[in-house]
């Protein structure tokens, strides 16, 4: 498989606190990479470095092929102003936005798509409903419909599977899954459980990264990261990501 | 006629039309003639355009001011404006291009200023801004026009002039909401977002801030410093009551603006109030009463 992102010796932090140092991470086509670590690790701002709204301090990120505006954004559930009146269909819409296009009103295909990817998820009986008024696993799903409708190359989540129960959390794992075969996909997430059966690779983050492959996670590297036990155990059947002892 | 005459700002000389207009009409309410009759002075031609100008901007700025919360950046720019209006009265020139220029200033400094101090900063602006006023209205020597009517605005002193200075003002800011509406709305939703999708974020929002700027400019003069903030959050609010729909509060704002500028006005006139109070009051109230009625038909609702 080959390098789709590439991170070297990145280091960044805001004033003169450094949040992440020398972090590599290479992340491949049609990965499924669970980005892991505790609040203030520098996961979120690991994805913002990705994407381009904060530059490192030093060191490099390179992304291969033209992926101007097909970087997919799901930022965390609570981040979008609540105090703003928008329909679901709105704010899908705003997907689309891009710096050549803002001054132009929407076409009718930005619609046919908005409308096309709100039935996808599931949505579009409520896609004339305001955003605020909606659950949180509705919300999570319009954030993902905004971040799909510019067809990227690779979906950015950061915390996913906070605040929304747990059937749509299944469902949302489905859906990840399913849009795995085509692109890559990258979860931020203090919680990998509910990812234990889907992701492919794991990195925990905590101002150093640590790169795993499936399988091979550590307790006493996690312990490190953490700096405390910590447990990682799935509901219902027994699969742990814990390598075998 | 040179701009800011004293004549020209001084209130008795527009007390005197109306008083003398009282004289020969006898009875005050005289249905539609009375609306003609009164429509034919120019002061309250002018008044009556100024604040269905004023209105129109309140109505495409306001949503975005109450949306993206930024009511106390609002207030301290109209009263940095009271800096530029005694500056420009001491030097003699309009004091509407005084304030303009503090105003627009004000902005490049608000929209510059780091999130994390801008609070601290506008706090301080807005004193400043008004001790400068203070200061200079204080040396301005022999006649010293009336502060209450910086403080409180008196549309009834509208000139021909301010009604065309109001227009192009009101071309300045809806312009650009009706090219940049899709970029104003993706900052004042998802900022972070805008940012990913590689929006000019910085510059839209400086952006709205001057806009915010010239809209403050127009209102001062219909309200005044003090009661900008109410002509801009008031008719948002009510909106707010009746919709969720971005560009319909946007239109109802307008529309109760207007509503409440023409019914203040009348208040004032009849009962010989201060105009921008008068027209404050009609909205709070009028506010109070739709948001009572909202209340009472939601409990009905629940209790039936």
């Amino acid at each position: 498989m080959e390098h789709f992102i590439e991170i070297t010796d990145v280091s960044f932090g805001y004033e003169d606190i450094p949040v992440i140092e020398n972090v590599s991470l290479d992340i491949f086509e049609r990965d499924f990479l669970l980005l892991i670590g505790p609040n203030g690790g520098g996961k979120t701002t690991l994805l913002k470095l990705i994407l381009g709204i904060i530059k490192p301090w030093s060191g490099s990120i390179r992304i291969l092929g033209d992926v101007t505006g097909r970087l997919g954004y799901v930022p965390q559930f609570a981040s979008f102003n609540r105090n703003f009146p928008i329909s679901a269909l709105e704010m899908v819409l705003t997907g689309c936005i891009s710096p050549q296009n803002f001054l132009k009103r929407y076409t009718k295909d930005d619609m046919e798509k908005a409308e096309m990817i709100l039935e996808k998820v599931n949505l579009h009986d409520k896609r004339h409903e305001n955003v605020k008024d909606l659950s949180g696993g509705q919300i999570q799903k319009v954030l993902i419909a905004r971040a799909l409708i510019s067809e990227p190359v690779v979906l950015l989540l950061d915390e996913p599977t906070a605040s929304i129960d747990i059937t749509s959390k299944t469902s949302l794992l489905d859906f990840l899954n399913k849009l795995n075969e085509k692109m890559t996909i990258v979860v931020v997430t203090h919680d990998p459980t509910p990812f234990t059966l889907t992701y492919r690779h794991i990195a925990c983050l905590n101002k150093n990264l640590y790169f795993h492959e499936k399988g091979e996670l550590d307790a006493h590297i996690l312990e490190y990261v953490y700096g405390c036990p910590v447990e990682l155990l799935g509901h219902g059947i027994p699969h742990t990501i814990l390598k075998k002892h | 006629m040179p701009c800011g005459t004293v004549r020209s700002w001084h209130p008795s000389y527009y007390f005197e039309k109306t008083l003398t207009y009282r004289n020969y009409s006898g009875s005050r309410f005289r249905g539609s003639r009375f609306m003609e009759n009164i429509l034919s002075y120019e002061f309250m031609q002018n008044a009556v355009l100024t604040g269905i100008m004023a209105s129109v901007i309140c109505g495409f700025i306001g949503p975005f001011i109450v949306t993206k919360r930024m009511v106390f950046i609002s207030g301290g720019l109209s009263h940095t404006a009271f800096g530029g209006l005694g500056i420009a009265y001491w030097l003699g020139v309009k004091p509407l291009y005084g304030a303009t220029a503090f105003v627009l200033l004000a902005a490049g400094i608000i929209g510059n200023l780091e999130e994390k101090i801008s609070d601290l900063f506008i706090g301080i602006l807005w004193a400043v801004g008004v001790a400068v006023g203070i200061i200079f209205i204080h040396m301005t020597p022999g006649y010293t026009p009336d502060l209450m009517t910086f403080l409180f605005g008196n549309i009834l002193m509208a000139s021909r002039t301010d009604v065309i200075i109001t227009l192009i003002l009101l071309f300045l800011v809806t312009l650009p909401i009706f090219i940049f509406y899709k970029g104003f709305v993706s900052v004042a939703l998802d900022e972070e977002y805008a940012r990913a999708r590689q929006l000019p974020v910085k510059a839209l929002n400086m952006g709205l801030i001057v806009l915010v700027a010239l809209s403050i400019v127009t209102l001062i003069q219909v309200v005044g410093i003090i009661l900008v903030i109410a002509l801009l959050t008031i008719p948002v609010a009510i909106a707010g009551e009746m919709s969720m729909n971005f560009k319909r509060i946007m239109l109802l704002s307008i529309v109760f603006g207007i509503v409440i500028c023409l019914s203040g006005l009348s208040l004032s006139y009849f009962l010989e109030l201060p105009s921008g109070a008068s027209i404050i009051l009609i909205g709070g109230m009028l506010l109070t009463l739709i948001k009572g009625a909202k209340k009472l038909s939601s409990h009905r609702k629940t209790t039936v």
